[in-house]
């Protein structure tokens, strides 16, 4: 055992990453709680948006200086391995309490099973999903949800093309065929963005003409919490494809080489995998 | 993974590598604050980590001692309900996430390189960043107690709606400050799980692990699954203060038992995260200090396994008196009773390795004979709450409380104490005072079972927690309680003192402290110089691996 192991030499932005982060938790606290501290919470976001481009590049740039080896590689691995895991299980929690809702908490307000005795609070209330009519009349329902077969139905076919269209790219980069590999990069970002787009108009819709807002009781709950978490997820997937397309361009990548693009590549179907589920189980059934 | 890719390590790790590591590690290493600020050693963060988590168990145990203050006799003495509140929960919430754990990933970064023959952490800057969020994440939990309407005052489980609807302003605050401590938690036990899988020197299977990597192994997949959970609940919190969503509001069509179901699938497995490294640690020390090899090193194993598995189903059996359908009550019963059987065999385990055992009683094995007595009470008591018609006339009183924080004190803390004294000698190079730690085990031990036998006593009595005043019954138990409270409180500023004694000076200790101790943090000098294991270290089966015993 003579080899010697690597091990990364002491950075200032992980300090500085904490500095920024504690910066934008005091800004959103205090803009939510007293209603001021909006320049924390952007001066934070701006923060971390630098410390990102700055850490990232420290370490592309030893990357490309060759000086990871096999082991280093394999930890970042594991690494984003496990923080995907991480986002699944953020994810399962949200479709946890959807489905113990739908399934539970709405048939016993309605007086269904043994326990049924809620159903004394609200007894006009009858149990439907999506729920259109609230046990409180005071909070009020949506007027109309989204149909499913028109926008969600043209996303979820842009959503599963672009992971079709990154797997094409990936195969490109294997091959080194750098052409292919640009323009089938810049077809998933544009998808990605697309995407995007009919979110955003979805969401002007649901909120101006069809009453379905965060305050629309459960239903609106549950459905601005996954689609909005979801459309966050998707925006970072396509900040990390437009980097990675950055990179491309400047030539950075090998047909054996390119741990950043396939962990790109994973968060972007993770990020398509939560999106089926979300098209199912929020949309259509 | 096979031994195979292990092997591999090696291979690749090609020499032009090592020249820029020495250029960069070794070339201009900041000094003074800065040091600590910058820092990238497993060694370094790993003492940041365990100095935190001694100074959170002083801010913790200070509003214990709040709690023990007001209760020491019937009425109002000292605080007024309000504030007494926010002690109950700050008290609980500073010791699960400030203290407990935050010790614990102090030991498997000081502890786990050194156990697994790697030079540090998998990834060092991501460590660094996990520590220094703790110290922001804890400031903005205690500043809450300094806000206009008080800190939070719904219990350190934080049910809604106390949480949401009735909460005071302060609460998102709370919620960012469990977001910072949650994603901090989240990147440690990812580094930990990518050194332990990826990091071990060449020829160290997974089944000649040291027991406490074993179990950090098991605790940091704990962690990742359940850490998101916590994240997503105090997000819907957070929609329901402050956006006017319906998730935990039946009004809206939510549900606030729904808040119960996601916050105690965190919380089960929660609770073993902060006992199973304690298991590891035990595992290490008994049979060090019998001078035998544990009783049954594979079937610790796969009892870690298995409870961090049940952990996953067992969560409903903290709200048998919410309302639970009749099947759901009987299934959470049964699956909880069933994790008594993979802990009884950790306990068979240390007991028939102490059996005909050549024991010494050095204070790390002081502590651990200990935690294996008290953690089985606490063990028991736990059966007792699995019971569902038994668990409806114990809810919610000190019962539980006397339950919990027996596998919490005399359970992790000891064993996070044990762990000090055992690794104090490689730390620091020198013994920890015998004569101090064992005033500071025996005087421990009074307080604690002074402490918290009573409470057993007082609950099933009917005294509920987390009240300030009581009916007139109750009051010797809660004189007794009150009285060890603090000889416990203070019995833990000689750990202050045995701690700086050590440092500073005492008997020095060989690179092999103890003589019945296995493992490879042994084989480099006490104390361990700053950088260790720049290559991969030869590889000896230890006494309690299978292929030690396949070997000869």
């Amino acid at each position: 055992m003579t080899s010697q192991y690597y091990v990364p030499p002491t950075s200032k932005w992980p300090i500085i990453a904490v500095i920024v982060v504690g910066c934008t938790a005091l800004g959103a606290g205090s803009l939510m709680t007293y209603g001021s501290g909006l320049p924390f919470l952007l001066i934070g976001l701006a923060g971390i948006a630098f410390v990102m481009y700055g850490w990232f590049r420290d370490v592309i740039n030893e990357s490309m200086g060759g000086l990871y080896d096999m082991q280093m590689d394999r930890s970042f691995r594991q690494g984003m391995g496990w923080f995907i895991f991480s986002e699944v299980m953020f994810f399962a929690a949200f479709f946890g309490a959807l489905f113990y809702i739908r399934v539970f908490a709405l048939p016993w307000l309605d007086g269904e099973g043994a326990k049924g005795v809620t159903a004394l609070l609200w007894p006009d209330f009858t149990a439907s999903w999506p729920l259109m009519n609230t046990p409180d009349p005071s909070i009020g329902g949506p007027d109309a949800v989204i149909n499913p077969w028109t926008l969600p139905l043209i996303n979820t076919i842009l959503l599963v093309t672009s992971s079709v269209t990154l797997t094409i790219a990936h195969h490109a980069l294997k091959e080194g065929n750098r052409a292919k590999l640009k323009n089938w990069l810049i077809g998933t970002i544009a998808l990605g963005l697309v995407f995007l787009v009919i979110q955003g108009i979805e969401y002007v819709e649901a909120w101006t003409q069809l009453g379905l807002t965060l305050q629309s009781g459960i239903y609106g709950s549950t459905f601005f919490l996954l689609t909005g978490f979801h459309g966050l997820h998707v925006t970072i997937g396509a900040i990390v494809l437009i980097v990675l397309l950055f990179r491309v361009m400047k030539g950075h990548f090998t047909a054996d080489n390119h741990f950043a693009f396939e962990a790109g590549a994973w968060y972007w179907h993770f990020v398509d995998v939560v999106w089926i589920g979300l098209f199912l189980f929020v949309y259509v059934f | 993974m096979t031994p195979e890719t292990t092997q591999s390590v090696s291979q690749h790790s090609v020499s032009d590598v090592a020249s820029g590591h020495d250029a960069h590690a070794h070339g201009h290493a900041p000094t003074g604050l800065m040091r600590w600020l910058l820092t990238t050693n497993h060694k370094e963060i790993g003492t940041l980590y365990m100095l935190f988590s001694l100074l959170m168990l002083f801010i913790g145990g200070t509003m214990a001692l709040v709690i023990r203050a007001e209760l020491f006799q019937p009425g109002l003495q000292y605080v007024q309900p309000e504030f007494f509140n926010q002690m109950t929960t700050m008290h609980g919430l500073i010791m699960v996430f400030g203290a407990i754990m935050p010790a614990f990933v102090g030991l498997a970064n000081w502890m786990i390189p050194l156990q697994v023959g790697a030079p540090d952490m998998a990834l060092p800057r991501l460590n660094n960043f996990s520590f220094w969020l703790l110290p922001v994440a804890f400031t903005t939990l205690l500043a809450t107690l300094f806000m206009e309407g008080g800190g939070p005052n719904f219990g350190w489980t934080f049910y809604a709606p106390l949480s949401t609807t009735y909460a005071p302003p302060s609460t998102n605050f709370f919620i960012l400050s469990i977001h910072l401590a949650g994603i901090s938690s989240i990147l440690g036990a990812i580094n930990i799980i990518a050194t332990i899988l990826n990091l071990r020197t060449p020829g160290m299977r997974l089944m000649d692990m040291s027991l406490f990597v074993w179990t950090w192994l098991i605790t940091a997949f704990l962690l990742i699954a359940v850490m998101p959970v916590l994240a997503g609940v105090v997000t819907m919190m957070l929609l329901d203060i402050n956006f006017g969503t319906s998730f935990f509001d039946a009004a809206g069509g939510g549900d606030p038992v729904l808040f119960q179901h996601l916050f105690w699938f965190f919380g089960h497995p929660e609770v073993y995260i902060m006992i199973l490294p304690a298991f590891g640690i035990v595992s290490l020390i008994v049979p060090a200090f019998a001078r035998k090899r544990l009783f049954g090193y594979a079937s610790m194993v796969y009892a870690t396994a298995s409870i961090a598995i049940l952990s996953f189903v067992v969560w409903a059996h903290h709200m048998f008196t919410v309302g639970l359908p009749l099947t759901a009550e009987l299934f959470f019963m049964y699956s909880t009773m069933l994790i008594a059987v993979p802990t009884g065999v950790k306990v068979f385990n240390w007991i028939a390795t102490l059996f005909r055992g050549s024991i010494s009683f050095e204070t790390p094995m002081l502590f651990s004979l200990g935690f294996i007595v008290m953690f089985t009470i606490g063990g028991l008591s736990g059966v007792m709450l699995a019971i569902v018609p038994a668990d409806f006339q114990y809810h919610d009183t000190y019962f539980v409380v006397a339950h919990f924080h027996y596998v919490l004190v005399p359970g992790a803390l000891f064993a996070i104490m044990a762990a000090a004294y055992y690794w104090m000698p490689k730390w620091t190079g020198h013994y920890a005072n015998e004569t101090l730690g064992k005033w500071h085990f025996w005087l421990s031990v009074i307080g604690v079972n002074l402490t918290f036998f009573p409470m057993h006593f007082s609950g099933l009595a009917g005294m509920p927690r987390r009240i300030p005043d009581y009916a007139l019954q109750f009051a010797d138990f809660n004189m007794l309680s009150s009285i060890g409270g603090f000889l416990f409180g203070f019995s833990q500023l000689i750990f202050v003192w045995v701690v700086i004694k050590a440092v500073r000076g005492g008997v020095k200790a060989p690179a092999k402290a103890w003589e019945g101790a296995e493992g490879l943090e042994w084989a480099v000098p006490s104390p361990a110089p700053l950088h260790t294991f720049d290559t991969p270290p030869e590889f000896v089966p230890e006494r309690d691996s299978p292929s030690r015993h396949s070997d000869h």
